[in-house]
């Protein structure tokens, strides 16, 4: 008679993560993005609570996979959004999800006094140095040498100016309690992700103000590589120009 | 300047008339981003909305107010924004969308001139942009012109209960005339139950609120699935047909005009001055004014073209509201127009030879 088998279940669905295929790109991390915001909010008790700002790009269709109100917003405009979502409902929690064109360029002036405010929102920036929806355009994260469908000859800092650092940028604004950059090219770094997004969801929950982290992701598609070598590039290129860590703190 | 309690005779301005009125409507959220002829409404807004337990936020900018907008929109809560002529361009985006996701807002234009920069004196230079869409894609707002500082505090409790009955951005269309011209307004407060008033259930069916105990809702104005655009905007062309029952003008003298004045706003005011001056003479003129500028009173223009009337547009502009008046008429009659250019600032004589020469058929 055969042994029986005791199985532990190791990896378990979060309860607000949608049971659905992907449409992201293989190698995509905008997947274990949503997966690291789901499992925050269901370990902090927020699905219920939660009024999620989708952006424009790839990330658009976050409400797909995470099961939870939301509203979609101008392309940039996300934080301008959250803050009047927000004003509105001051007891709810409110996160927006952008990438780095949405972010870092058009929505930079609402990025930046979003936080200056001190708006107790949550925003969890994706930056994958390139527009990915779009086709692979550049981005103000694109990095210097790196040859994107605008900027076919590879970035030039001359030309267009260097890449844009948003963790240091956010951290140096008065309402900003919390910003952080991580990486979600290896375990490690994914569970080292984890932590700073939760608590950047804690900036809001315990009322500190606004929190930010940044997450270093990769777009296999765009940068025209498999999904092992873009997770290399990450850490061998993007690592270097922006420093994981914690840029400032509320504890 | 506090808060106006029910049935106060204050004297104020077209811009505190627009405050006062949105927060006797039960406006919670106010965002703007200062800009003349209008600065009065953030300036009394910024003490009184937190006195009345709402928010108020000085925006970074025109598209940050509107966007700010949209979220409380989209939370069901009653909100607005104001704005001059060019601020206004800058928010079109975010009424946009809001169009698109149906979501309930109340946009204040106090329209100055231009093109560009322009001026900050008077003018009806916005008409298509409020009343064509505005922004990009294909849709309408709700277009309410008041032509008194009354009108304008009436204006804005309309403009809430509006919004949240069609779930669609309603914009006040004034001018730089209505927003600095100061007259005693009765203030007054929709009763509980009443149509016009609101209560906590507001927008309860699709407001966003966190998904407790119900499936998550989405508030979006992307469709990519076949034909998924196509069922929306459809939806949406019912509604704005849904709208015209709202539609509303004033008519003064119209009953045995041989001919009649449309006008709006501001100027339809002027222009009723000098309507009832050359009455006083024996000239058979009227002033027909539109309230509602979107959905246009096309059915009412067109019934007194058929009983053989003639038309004059006046407006302060180059030529905007005679293309609706034109529509309405065409099968029976035509509109001829006079402008006065944008930054002046007419008086009821100098519309007297324009209407004579019309008349007269010079």
């Amino acid at each position: 008679m055969a042994e029986a088998v005791i199985e532990k279940e190791a990896f378990v669905l979060p309860e607000n993560l949608a049971d659905r295929g992907s449409h992201y790109c293989p190698g995509c991390h905008h997947g274990i993005a949503h997966r690291l915001v789901a499992e925050c909010l269901s370990e902090l008790g927020l699905v219920d609570n939660t009024i999620c700002v989708s952006s424009i790009g790839c990330s658009v269709f976050i409400y797909n996979y995470i099961l939870m109100d939301t509203i979609e917003a101008p392309h940039g405009r996300a934080p301008a959004v959250a803050t009047g979502v927000k004003r509105a409902r001051k007891d709810k929690f409110v996160f927006t999800y952008q990438g780095d064109g949405d972010l870092a360029s058009i929505g930079l002036a609402e990025s930046v006094h979003c936080a200056n405010r001190g708006e107790k929102i949550s925003v969890v920036f994706v930056n994958n140095t390139v527009y990915g929806m779009t086709g692979g355009q550049m981005a103000p994260t694109t990095m210097i040498g790196q040859k994107t469908t605008t900027c076919p000859g590879g970035r030039c800092e001359d030309r267009e100016g260097s890449p844009m650092k948003m963790a240091e940028l956010m951290a140096s604004l008065g309402g900003t309690a919390y910003s952080a950059r991580v990486a979600t090219n290896n375990m490690k770094n994914i569970v080292a992700a984890k932590k700073a997004v939760m608590k950047a969801f804690r900036c809001q929950t315990e009322g500190r103000g606004f929190g930010f982290v940044e997450l270093l992701s990769a777009c296999p598609t765009n940068w025209r590589m498999s999904p092992v070598a873009a997770n290399e590039r990450v850490e061998k290129e993007m690592i270097p120009y922006f420093p994981l860590g914690t840029y400032k703190d509320f504890e | 300047m506090s808060a106006a309690r029910d049935g106060e005779r204050i004297f104020i301005k077209g811009n505190e008339a627009v405050a006062h009125g949105a927060l006797a409507a039960g406006c919670r959220c106010y965002f703007g981003y200062p800009i003349t002829p209008q600065n009065d409404i953030p300036e009394l807004l910024s003490s009184l909305i937190p006195e009345a337990g709402g928010e108020f936020v000085q925006a970074e900018s025109e598209v940050a107010a509107a966007n700010m907008l949209l979220g409380s929109a989209a939370c069901g809560v009653r909100a607005f924004t104001s704005s001059s002529s060019p601020g206004i361009s800058l928010m079109q985006e975010a009424i946009s969308y809001m169009a698109g996701s149906e979501l309930p807002g109340v946009i204040v234009n106090m329209v100055r001139g231009g093109p560009g920069l322009g001026d900050i004196g008077p003018s009806q230079g916005d008409y298509f942009q409020a009343v064509k869409g505005g922004g990009h894609g294909d849709y309408r707002l709700f277009v309410l012109a008041p032509a008194t500082c009354q009108e304008a505090y009436d204006h804005m409790i309309e403009a809430f209960h509006l919004a949240f009955k069609y779930r669609n951005p309603v914009m006040v269309l004034g001018d730089a005339i209505l927003g600095q011209m100061k007259e005693p307004v009765t203030a007054w407060t929709p009763r509980l139950g009443d149509s016009l008033s609101h209560d906590d259930t507001e927008g309860a069916e699709w407001r966003l609120e966190g998904s407790a105990n119900r499936p998550a809702r989405l508030l979006k104005s992307l469709h990519l699935e076949e034909g998924a655009l196509a069922t929306h905007n459809k939806k949406l062309v019912a509604k704005y047909k849904e709208m015209e029952q709202e539609v509303r003008a004033e008519e003064c003298l119209c009953e045995d005009a041989e001919l009649i004045v449309a006008a709006f706003g501001s100027i339809g005011r002027i222009v009723k001055s000098t309507v009832r001056h050359l009455r006083d003479k024996g000239h058979k003129v009227g002033l027909f004014r539109p309230i509602t500028l979107f959905p246009f009173p096309t059915a009412r223009l067109e019934a007194m073209a058929v009983e053989g009337k003639r038309f004059l547009t006046i407006e302060h502009n180059t030529g905007q509201m005679v293309e609706d008046v034109r529509l309405a008429i065409r099968h029976h009659a035509d509109s001829a127009f006079h402008g006065c250019m944008p930054g002046d600032l007419p008086s009821p004589d100098d519309f007297v030879h324009p209407i004579l020469n019309v008349l007269e058929g010079k």
